[in-house]
């Protein structure tokens, strides 16, 4: 038996086209009744970058990335993942298509288990059926023991073990956001989205955090769309970052780019020039 | 050979295997048996007919009821027309017995079927309605089904309802309650078995997390409206099967008993019996089933004796009362239900005298 931290096996067999992410967003317009949350956004992603969204509150971050994983659906503009165009496609089937995500306000079961929390993201690798379920076959039961032995390279690659069997209503905070990315990468994810992952965690958790994404994108070359607001997390380590304010991009590039870029420095600290 | 583990303590677990087995002791396994073993070989001899049909029918309200707690305990889907549904597994049964000439072997699981057909369609709804709006829709199906029973007269006989013929198997007549008592406790023991299994593959799962929060559900990649629409399936495919027996244990069906008091009996057997659990969903029935009967014969008696006839005809209507009373009473003391009072029970036994 395995015991060691950091090859999980669905990281190290999979092949470069299951790790292919190729996201592209164009002219992507959302609107709530009269107000425009999304105005003619264009985002490009490839394979094994760590793109960072960042923006004042309120200026559709999340909205963004809602629309990228299937929950809203945009008025204008088009979402292409891999080439198909995937912008009017169920959540669950984006899912299955290889975009797994995590949630702002953490929406893991708190009553289920950490182990049967990040079961339940293996349901689109289960191929088993009704009939073969409800009698517990041999293959069934291969299975279920399979897809416990890839938990359990995660649990160990996130450092969890002696969480497994606690419930996740009963963990604190930052322990709660690490469970939820294992949850995610249980869906084995071609492409990561992180809302907010290192939202009200202390020094240490965020270290923690920041140490398995780099491991991830640098070692596994996964791709990542980050949403945060820890700037000195995102300027360390995304590779591109764009900038939104109300509904629009103020700019994309690399993080010295972008801090030194004058309408982002106005969008955060407000407009000087009327004072002088 | 395998060694033996009678206890939990330095049960320790060697494969991911070991993990996933439903008893996690073999002392789970050996109570198995024994009740098997009582259920099929002991009860049946020592029981009274009285006690037969008492048990016969609290085989058939647990199966039904094993199907309704994967629907409101599991999915939290919650359904009002669970009665009704019984009620067409009874009548396929009845029809398919004596209109198609079905051998009793294929006419259960086809009731079943049929059911779990019309179970889908009065789930429906469950696309976009929640909650106490569902309710109301599958209170909608109770009427519609209701309705449809005694005006279909070619069919279903209208109100004077279909006589159906004791059930044979293999030319083994199983018209009285002794040998359909095996037929009911075999179907019961396989059903809960699949539904115990069903809870712990990825159906069950997903059931779960389409009760607990289905924003995630729908992130995990679970498809929302199909599960909803299975899991109504299945739930009908157990009212179903329990309806089919129903039939052939009673000889006759009318319309009369799927009305919406039976829904609400199936509901409150899975409220009390522990909602979420598939022994809780027997206890319930077995619950349910005794406090019709002890209520029933204590009206009864009190009526036959002299003096207090008057009282008794007063408190006859109290039937009612104290069902909602024992609901009441569970949801306050113990919400989790009997399945909850069986772990304690057992934990006690196995935690004495150091109970903490």
């Amino acid at each position: 038996m395995k015991a060691f931290r950091g090859e999980p096996s669905i990281f190290a067999s999979a092949r470069p086209e299951d790790k292919r992410a190729e996201l592209e967003v164009k002219n992507l317009t959302l609107r709530f009744g009269g107000i425009t949350a999304l105005n003619k956004i264009d985002l490009a992603v490839h394979t094994g970058e760590l793109v960072a969204i960042i923006g004042p509150n309120g200026a559709g971050k999340t909205s963004l990335l809602n629309c990228i994983t299937g929950y809203y659906k945009p008025q204008e503009g088009r979402i292409f993942f891999n080439g198909e165009d995937i912008t009017n496609l169920h959540t669950h089937t984006l899912t299955e298509l290889g975009i797994g995500r995590t949630y702002q306000n953490i929406e893991l079961f708190p009553g289920m288990t950490v182990l049967s929390n990040m079961l339940l993201a293996r349901h689109v690798h289960c191929h088993y059926n009704v009939g073969k379920a409800s009698l517990f076959s041999k293959s069934v039961r291969n299975e279920e023991v399979y897809h416990r032995e890839i938990l359990e390279e995660l649990i160990d690659f996130l450092e969890m073990q002696s969480l497994r069997k606690q419930l996740v209503g009963a963990l604190p905070y930052g322990m709660r956001k690490r469970v939820e990315l294992g949850r995610a990468l249980a869906l084995e994810p071609k492409l990561l989205v992180l809302d907010e992952p290192f939202a009200g965690m202390t020094l240490e958790e965020k270290e923690d955090m920041v140490r398995f994404l780099m491991e991830l994108n640098e070692s596994w070359d996964q791709t990542m769309i980050l949403v945060e607001h820890d700037m000195s997390v995102v300027m360390s380590i995304s590779e591109r970052i764009a900038v939104l304010d109300f509904g629009v991009k103020l700019a994309e590039g690399t993080p010295d780019f972008v801090q030194s870029h004058p309408q982002v420095i106005k969008a955060y600290l407000g407009d000087t020039s009327k004072i002088d | 050979m395998r060694k033996f583990q009678f206890h939990p303590c330095g049960n320790f677990k060697e494969s991911y295997n070991e993990e996933i087995k439903i008893f996690e002791t073999d002392f789970g396994r050996l109570w198995l048996l024994i009740g098997l073993v009582l259920l099929f070989g002991v009860i049946p001899f020592i029981s009274s007919p009285f006690m037969l049909y008492v048990l016969n029918t609290v085989g058939i309200y647990a199966i039904a009821a094993i199907g309704l707690n994967l629907l409101i305990g599991y999915t939290g889907q919650i359904s009002l027309g669970h009665g009704a549904f019984f009620g067409v597994g009874a009548y396929a049964g009845a029809i398919l017995a004596t209109k198609a000439n079905f051998p009793f072997i294929l006419v259960v699981p086809a009731a079943g079927l049929i059911t779990a057909a019309v179970g889908m369609v009065f789930g429906l709804p469950s696309a976009r309605l929640k909650h106490l709006y569902l309710c109301i829709a599958t209170l909608a199906g109770q009427f519609i089904l209701e309705y449809v029973f005694v005006q279909w007269e070619s069919l279903t006989g209208g109100a004077e309802g279909i006589s159906v013929v004791g059930a044979t198997l293999f030319g083994l007549d199983l018209g009285n309650d002794r040998t359909f008592y095996y037929v009911i406790f075999v179907c019961l023991v396989v059903m809960t078995w699949i539904a115990v299994n069903l809870i712990r593959t990825r159906y069950g799962r997903a059931f779960i997390a389409i009760r607990d929060n289905d924003r995630a559900a729908e992130g995990m990649g679970i498809p929302i409206f199909p599960y909803k629409l299975l899991s109504f399936a299945i739930s009908s495919f157990y009212a179903g099967v329990a309806g089919a027996l129903y039939a052939y244990f009673m000889m006759s069906i009318t319309p009369e008993p799927f009305n919406l008091w039976l829904s609400i009996v199936f509901i409150a057997m899975i409220i009390i019996g522990g909602l979420g659990s598939i022994p809780g969903s027997v206890f319930g029935a077995i619950f349910i089933v005794a406090l019709e009967e002890v209520l029933s014969h204590g009206t009864e008696y009190l009526m036959n004796v002299g003096p207090s006839a008057g009282a008794a005809i007063t408190i006859a209507p109290l039937r009612e009362f104290v069902f909602g009373l024992a609901i009441v009473l569970f949801i306050i003391f113990e919400p989790k239900g009997l399945a909850e009072v069986w772990r304690i029970v057992r934990s006690n036994f196995r935690l004495w005298p150091f109970s903490y």
